[in-house]
């Protein structure tokens, strides 16, 4: 890429300077009469200007190759790869580690320099799995057609996910995020992750929470499959991927943003597919008991 | 008699309704296109301004998605290409020396399917939301599970109409240039916007095609419930990208190579020089045309095709930048050791040169597979083809119109306004899209309807979002020239800027109905220059001066256009559930379908039934009009 930048804007310097000489010193001048001389062509110089080109073509498209087949390469089966299984929904992520048969959603917890071999796919329209600081992007299209490919974090921290094909209305915030970290921490995260489910102590509100919730969402080993698995939301780095959390630049607290998220969440992601929780009969308390739940189940790793 | 007088002439509306005269087409096409190019100018200053901050709500994301999808579609099927068209219409017959085009009747009627094409998709506004799944229209997303509303159905039927047109009036040039020529003009004799024209036609006869076969698939897949690219079914969603970019590539070499004719025939008029490498220039365009077809899948770099499909496309890709930089040395060339004169249209035509090799060079780097995992479907893809798109043809088309005006409207245009429009929209269009390139390298996706703050993206694009309202007001200034021109009296000389070189600059401004009294014969590339280097004022004509057969006025492709449209209305609202018994009866039963198609096939058979053999321009009256003028 760095070649290719290199020799772009040698190309740029070279017709910005041909441009502003011609410009300059072949303008008409006052008074000036007479036909300038009517030239055909020129044999050598259009030789020149084919060839230089084909020949920094070649130059560029050599290392292309190498590295459209090493990108290429499929890795999933690798010894010491993490295999994750990416699903892109609208608009959220699920992330599925078969080697460790834990799936998770939203934030992606990966060991820092490890292989992360991915598998990608999706649950309805097009969507486009991309972490710009980490790699480039690859579309997640339906069964079928399923993309591979690899990439590792070479130190640890919390890296932006963005979608990036069109997918409706919310596609903008279709975010997630990738957090990096030591081995052994992933190993504590994986342990948390197959924990027994953490529900409600109060009775009630832990009823309200599985009829109403658990039929699409899980935590745990409870819940369904259809929306974004819960476990250990309080310690992810956002509410619905958009709403930050503490620690992060114009973060707020997990619990207000939850309420936030709660309250109306076709008003934070539009289009979205989660019912209001008020329409499905929340009353305001239930729903602030819920969010302080939520905000409390923290994993630690 | 032999030559009967026995046509009607038609007056104010009617006279365009009816017209088959290639001249008034093309200020046809060139209104139509101006109307669309401006709705579709109001769309990207409400997407800049709903991006003019972080979290903005200006808009819905509902109506973000809309408003993408129609100034795409608008600016690159119902703006630019009409404009294309206009001058090709106003120009191509003048240049090969011919009455008009070969089929004056499809000319017609290609403009008229154009129009209601358009006005079809524009209605959609107005009629349940307009489509709004990307002018790609990707499936599954424009699916009728995705996408609920008509708004697609508008997309894929209004296209259709119109792309109809576009087919139309590609055949009709391709057999205009191919049989029309005046005598002596051999195809390497031809003005290099001639060529230019002559090959987008040819693109466009085999481009067309795919998209016309995409959209009949995803239009029976919604409204008929098909299932090319139901997945559960066993569709595929991929192959809708593949049938669009093949059409969509060499769609955008048949928007650009006019444009690169008609900078190449700026250049070489206010160099006063004739056009450096003649025939290296017709080589590159076939090369670029013939190439174009050969690059779609690097649009779908990351659909996952595999590392050998992604090599071979990256390959091909980088290859159109040598006949592409072919032509840039050519037009510096041109200049090189001329008498630079710095007129709007050459002001534009200049400015497309770098503006041009810069969205050429990022082409380049987008054209590796590896480096476009990055760029893909960010801002720096959309700076690339508006650096080509806008700073390459809409350049080219604003030097085309400023140029060839007098001669379409016997006035020329404002020169003072004209440098104005020039700089602001330059200097607006680098302020947009310079900083977007910057943008996309930071991380910023392409259609995203509002982005959070903290990421670096604010400042970059208040400055762009400035930037498209300068272009705004660059635009406007264009019209009022336009309109305080037509203003002033007509009557300006036949080669108003003095050194025209080719054939339209030999006959009046506007030229007469029938273009040249007598063919004239042609002796050389850029004919009317030979001449005048000869010593002559005049061409020579090719024959003597005789009755000149004209074409007859018709309603008939305005009418089969109406039923065009009726029947598209009828086909995307059978399904629909109204609420009045009367429009279930009528649109449920497809009777609103048998009615619009009767209403064309009708009019294709009154038109086969009775012979239309024009009528002749008598030597008299051709004399009388000699004396007068």
């Amino acid at each position: 890429m760095k070649l290719a930048i290199s020799i772009m804007v040698v190309v740029l310097l070279i017709v910005f300077a041909i441009t502003a000489y011609v410009l300059v010193k072949f303008r008409r001048r006052a008074g000036q009469s007479g036909v300038p001389e009517q030239v055909e062509g020129n044999f050598k110089l259009e030789i020149i200007w084919t060839v230089i080109p084909l020949i920094l073509v070649i130059v560029l498209a050599v290392p292309t190759v190498q590295q459209v087949f090493a990108f290429g390469d499929d890795h999933f089966n690798d010894k010491d790869a993490v295999q994750v299984k990416v699903t892109s929904h609208q608009y959220w992520w699920e992330f599925e580690y078969p080697q460790y048969g834990v799936k998770t959603a939203q934030d992606l917890i990966i060991p820092v320099k490890k292989k992360i071999a991915f598998e990608l796919k999706t649950a309805d329209v097009l969507h486009s799995f991309w972490v710009p600081s980490l790699s480039g992007k690859m579309d997640t299209n339906p069964d079928g057609t399923l993309n591979k490919f690899s990439f590792s974090a070479d130190k640890e921290g919390v890296f932006r996910g963005k979608c990036a094909e069109l997918c409706g209305p919310s596609h903008g915030f279709m975010e997630f995020k990738v957090k990096s970290v030591s081995e052994a921490s992933f190993d504590k995260w994986v342990t948390a992750m197959k924990a027994p489910a953490v529900l409600p102590e109060d009775a009630a509100l832990a009823e309200v929470f599985k009829k109403q919730c658990l039929s699409c969402h899980a935590v745990g080993d409870q819940g369904g499959p259809v929306a974004p698995n819960l476990t250990g939301i309080g310690s992810r780095e956002s509410v619905a991927s958009i709403l930050l959390n503490e620690g992060q630049e114009g973060g707020k607290p997990v619990k207000e943003n939850l309420k936030t998220w709660l309250d109306d969440p076709q008003a934070v992601k539009p289009g979205n597919k989660m019912p209001s929780p008020k329409d499905l009969g929340l009353t305001d308390e239930q729903i602030d008991g819920i969010a302080d739940y939520l905000a409390n189940y923290k994993l630690n790793y | 008699m032999a030559h009967a007088h026995s046509v009607k002439r038609h007056k104010g509306l009617m006279d365009w309704l009816t017209t088959v005269d290639h001249k008034k087409i093309g200020i046809l096409y060139l209104l139509a296109g101006g109307l669309f190019f401006g709705i579709g100018g109001i769309e990207a200053l409400l997407i800049r301004l709903q991006l003019i901050k972080p979290m903005n709500d200006l808009v819905s994301a509902q109506t973000f998605n809309e408003l993408i999808t129609m100034h795409g579609t608008t600016m690159i099927f119902l703006g630019v290409m009409p404009v294309i068209f206009a001058l090709m219409n106003a120009v191509i017959p003048l240049q090969i020396g011919a009455r008009d085009v070969a089929f004056p009747f499809l000319n017609s009627l290609g403009f008229w399917t154009f129009l209601f094409g358009g006005i079809l998709l524009n209605l959609s506004w107005v009629m349940g939301g307009a489509p709004d799944a990307g002018w790609t229209s990707y499936t599954p997303l424009s699916t009728n599970t995705y996408s609920t509303t008509h708004g697609v159905d508008f997309y894929t039927i209004g296209l259709q109409i119109a792309g109809l047109g576009t087919l139309i009036g590609g055949i009709n040039f391709l057999a205009t240039i191919i049989t029309m020529r005046a005598p002596g003009m051999s195809f390497m004799r031809m003005p290099m916007f001639t060529w230019t024209a002559f090959i987008t036609s040819a693109m466009i006869l085999f481009a067309f095609p795919a998209i016309t076969v995409g959209l009949v698939l995803l239009t029976f897949d919604r409204i008929l419930g098909a299932n090319f690219f139901e997945v559960a079914n066993g569709g595929s969603p991929v192959l809708w990208q593949h049938i669009f970019w093949i059409f969509g590539h060499p769609e955008v070499y048949i928007l650009i190579l006019p444009a690169f004719g008609v900078i190449s025939e700026v250049i070489p008029t206010f160099a006063r020089k004739r056009l450096f490498g003649y025939s290296s220039m017709v080589f590159a365009t076939i090369l670029i045309a013939f190439l174009g077809f050969m690059v779609w899948a690097h649009h779908m770099f990351t659909t996952g095709l595999g590392p050998v499909a992604n090599a071979l496309f990256s390959i091909s890709t980088m290859l159109i930048a040598v006949p592409t930089g072919i032509k840039i040395f050519n037009w510096l060339f041109t200049m090189w050791g001329g008498q630079v004169r710095f007129t709007a249209a050459n002001l534009f035509a200049i400015g497309f040169i770098p503006t041009f090799v810069m969205g050429g060079v990022t082409g380049v780097m987008l054209a590796s597979a590896p480096a476009d995992y990055q760029f893909h479907d960010t801002y720096f893809v959309v700076a690339h083809f508006h650096y080509v798109i806008v700073g390459g043809l809409v350049f080219g088309l604003f030097a085309g119109l400023h140029y060839w005006w007098p001669k379409m409207f016997g006035r020329v245009l404002n020169e003072t306004i004209g440098k104005w429009e020039f700089w602001l929209f330059a200097i607006g269009f680098h302020l947009t899209f310079f900083v977007q390139h910057f943008l996309g390298l930071m991380g910023m996706q392409r259609r995203i309807f509002t982005y959070l703050p903290n990421q670096g993206f604010d400042t970059l694009n208040l400055v762009s979002t400035v930037g498209a309202f300068l272009m705004g007001v660059g635009v406007l200034l264009f019209l009022f020239n336009t309109i305080l021109t037509a203003t002033k009296p007509k009557g300006v000389a036949n080669d108003p800027w003095e050194d025209g070189r080719t054939l339209e600059w030999t006959i009046a401004s506007p030229p007469a109905e029938y273009n040249f009294k007598q063919i004239p014969l042609v002796r050389g590339i850029d004919a009317y220059w030979k001449e005048k280097m000869a010593g002559n004022k005049e061409m020579t004509p090719a024959e003597p001066l005789g009755p000149i057969h004209m074409p007859s006025p018709t309603i008939l492709p305005f009418v089969m256009s109406v039923g065009i449209f009726i029947a598209g209305l009828g086909m995307m609202f059978s399904k629909e559930h109204f609420s009045n018994s009367f429009m279930s009866l009528i649109f449920n039963n497809w009777i609103v379908v048998i009615i619009g198609l009767l209403i064309t096939f009708g009019s294709m058979l009154l038109r086969s039934l009775f012979d239309d053999h024009g009528w002749h321009i008598e030597v008299e009256e051709l004399e009388e009009e000699g004396v007068k003028a």
